[in-house]
């Protein structure tokens, strides 16, 4: 086997067990630590793809900002695993049967198409998928092509920001 | 790409069905909102893969828009949890009704 492929392995293993762990850990913080280890598994992933700008965003935004932001209110709130309930009710059922019901679905779809390749205008070489994920080629396009719509996520960006502020201010509670 | 795309959407697949498993079954909001968090990120990797397999580079165009959205939320939700923490006293989604009655 190639080595690509035992890294992907390697990284989708890693990838899947963390993403269970988030699961069914008890305490929120290890649930948190569990999906910092799912994300930086998926970064790997994209470095393997050579999407290289999409991989190094990902460990700075995801796995840094956003799960610092995430351990500190759970820390803030001081937060232990919640009880267990007394009695499970229909709620936990139904859900189970909805996710396996989606999970069916998706695996049903993905083996009926297994195989039948999706036709690039060209054969994509490994030249042309570094050039692809490179920070060079995705800052170009999203300067010119894509400029009104990075402004748009620049606003969305503060707003989120102001009502995240106003949101946890004491007085709103 | 050396594997296969039917991989990546694989792997895709498998994530957000665990994801929405989180969403349904846990009881801890602040779980839910990183199951939520989980769920986008297994789209973002069906995206690279199609776009990293096409080399066309507008898939990864929206899944850098899709973590800044991504950002938005986490901060949003977390504001939105603080809030409902310092009236209620706990996160267990069980116990927020607050239009129940």
């Amino acid at each position: 086997m190639a080595l690509a492929s035992v890294t992907f392995f390697a990284l989708a293993l890693i990838a899947i067990a963390s993403a269970v762990g988030v699961l069914i850990a008890r305490s929120p913080i290890y649930s948190a630590l569990s999906l910092v280890l799912n994300l930086l598994s998926v970064a790997g992933l994209y470095l393997t793809m050579n999407a290289s700008f999409i991989g190094v965003i990902q460990i700075l935004v995801y796995a840094g900002a956003i799960m610092v932001l995430v351990l500190f209110v759970i820390m803030l709130l001081n937060l232990d695993a919640l009880p267990s309930p007394r009695s499970i009710g229909w709620g936990p059922i139904l859900g189970f049967v909805l996710g396996t019901g989606l999970l069916a679905q998706l695996l049903y779809v993905m083996l009926t198409t297994f195989g039948i390749s999706l036709e690039a205008a060209e054969p994509v070489t490994t030249a042309m998928a570094v050039e692809n994920g490179s920070a060079n080629m995705l800052g170009q396009i999203l300067f010119t092509e894509y400029a009104l719509h990075l402004q748009v996520a620049a606003i969305l960006l503060l707003a989120a920001t102001v009502g995240a502020v106003m949101l946890a201010q004491r007085r709103f509670a | 790409m050396e594997v296969a795309l039917d991989w990546y959407l694989a792997l895709s697949a498998v994530m957000f069905t665990i994801g929405v498993f989180g969403v349904l079954l846990k009881r801890n909001a602040i779980v839910i909102l990183m199951c939520v968090e989980l769920m986008l990120n297994s789209a973002n990797v069906a995206l690279v893969g199609f776009s990293q397999s096409l080399a066309d580079p507008t898939g990864q165009i929206l899944v850098f828009f899709s973590i800044a959205v991504a950002a938005a939320e986490a901060a949003i939700g977390l504001a939105i949890v603080i809030a409902i923490f310092r009236k209620k006293r706990t996160v267990n989604i069980n116990d927020i009704h607050l239009f129940k009655h």
